[in-house]
């Protein structure tokens, strides 16, 4: 008697991403690339979020069409994503066997209040998450990974940083309270109570915390590893960078290595230029906002 | 002390660190291969086995490996690194380590969605074992020296090949230490028939 879509299950495959790169596609020739330089899952999208930025409008899950041909060129996971509360993109995602669902703030909200509620679900979720607030939520709505929020699109990794450090501040803070503390901190953070308490005894989330939303170099990966990031996503980085295969490439070693600092000097050279940044207060439409 | 390296390019190697503890021996992440002069065993552990190749590669693990295990000193590959051990892969002898003889099959029962813990017996090392298969590889065929220890639906699933021992499920994701203590206990055995 197989058990399918248990939690172990689904956060087990989250495990197996650790000290690993997600890389977004848009097509085949660019999930090859990913695979190729040593991604550990590719994300299927019909743009990549600076595109997204760039175009405006509306945007929602990708074509099936554009998801299906990735799946059919890589052996390594493929995730996609669906909107913020859209049911229907994420079931039409899980019937088309896509091992990862991103419900995914880069996309426009389907629903301004209300979350998936993704522990009915066999394929596995992803959240984006600024504080342990948001963190234990999602968990709580059943993701089985999360990630920084960051400020996708940008290629600054400010955000990100901000959320892994808050995120990581917070568990610490957690695991000096009193007890008795916990249930008031659960209030102030719009948090589990459950959770708290199992966050203060094990001293780290209960599912892996990836950053994401904003890495544009090695050393920005690197950056975020030591800042606590079980794995990190890369979107635009790498292919609105000068070469795809070389950041790809380059990105993944700095993750594995990520204090190795004579290596990542190395393989940061001549590496050409990062995808051009944007400064925060430049950024109009923060989709970090969107959600929480 | 038994001293047990977990391979830590990518996946989940602190879990792994975590178990071997828990079967008690000394566990270590190793990173360079320089590191494999200092251990008795290996294990490499799951992840994604593409990722991990090429990792192996970069490092110039795959000499150094291969001389370890030459040496008869054990090594435990768990999912994708039941992958890296095997002769064969999905009917191509384009392998990597290539350590066991036996083929594999990756991702052999389907995508994540088919992923599923189950509960298995493991001939001599436990009954009603707790384990779980993500985006898991079986074993179709085996060579004559390398013993089935445990079959699902028909498929192998774990194999011990003298001191190499692979499966395609995830001991460490569970707090079930017991085909890891049999690993333990295989490197102990090995250290003292080395030793003398």
């Amino acid at each position: 008697m197989a058990r399918t879509g248990t939690n172990v299950v689904k956060r087990g495959m989250a495990e197996m991403q650790k000290g690993g790169v997600i890389m977004d596609v848009v097509n085949a020739e660019q999930a090859k690339i990913a695979e190729e330089a040593g991604a550990v899952a590719v994300m299927a999208l019909e743009r990549v979020p600076s595109d997204i930025r760039a175009a405006g409008g509306v945007a929602r899950m990708a074509d099936p069409t554009i998801v299906e041909e990735v799946m059919n060129a890589v052996s390594i996971p493929v995730m996609a994503k669906a909107r913020i509360g859209h049911i229907a993109e994420a079931r039409v995602l899980e019937s088309m066997g896509v091992d990862y669902i991103d419900e995914s703030e880069v996309l426009t909200p389907a629903d301004e209040v209300f979350h998936i509620k993704k522990d009915g679900y066999t394929v596995p979720f992803v959240c984006g998450c600024r504080n342990i607030g948001e963190a234990t939520r999602r968990i709580a709505e059943g993701a089985s990974m999360l990630r920084t929020k960051g400020e996708p699109g940008t290629g600054n990794i400010v955000e990100a940083v901000r959320h892994m450090r808050e995120v990581q501040g917070q568990i610490r803070r957690l695991q000096s309270m009193d007890e008795d503390e916990v249930m008031v901190y659960a209030k102030e953070n719009g948090a589990p109570y459950d959770l708290l308490l199992e966050i203060r005894e094990e001293g780290r989330l209960p599912v892996v915390n990836f950053a994401a939303g904003g890495i544009a170099t090695p050393a920005d990966a690197a950056l975020m590893m030591q800042l606590g990031a079980d794995g990190v996503f890369v979107g635009s980085g790498i292919f609105k960078s000068d070469r795809p295969k070389e950041f790809a490439r380059a990105i993944v070693e700095a993750t594995t290595h990520y204090d190795d600092y004579k290596l990542i000097a190395e393989i940061s050279k001549g590496l050409g230029t990062a995808m051009k940044g944007e400064e925060m207060n430049e950024t109009t439409d923060r989709m970090q906002e969107r959600s929480e | 002390m038994t001293t047990i390296g977990v391979l830590a390019l990518q996946g989940a190697f602190r879990e792994h660190i975590r178990s071997v503890e828990a079967s008690g021996a000394t566990a270590v992440i190793i990173k360079r291969k320089e590191q494999l002069e200092t251990i008795d065993g290996l294990i490499i552990p799951g992840g994604e086995s593409t990722t991990m190749r090429r990792l192996i590669d970069q490092y110039g693990f795959l000499e150094p490996i291969r001389a370890f295990a030459n040496a008869g000193k054990p090594v435990f590959g768990t999912c994708a690194g039941l992958i890296l051990l095997a002769g064969e892969i999905d009917g191509s002898y384009d392998a990597h380590l290539g350590l066991m003889d036996m083929s594999v099959r990756r991702n052999a029962f389907g995508r994540q969605r088919d992923s599923f813990e189950t509960d298995l017996d493991i001939k001599g090392v436990a009954d009603g074992y707790n384990a779980v298969f993500i985006r898991a590889p079986y074993i179709e065929r085996v060579g004559e020296n390398t013993e089935v220890l445990a079959t699902y639906d028909g498929h192998i699933v774990v194999a011990q090949e003298d001191h190499l021992l692979a499966c395609s499920f995830h001991p460490e994701l569970t707090k079930d230490h017991r085909l890891t203590a049999h690993f333990v206990s295989m490197v102990e055995n090995s250290k003292r028939t080395l030793a003398s």
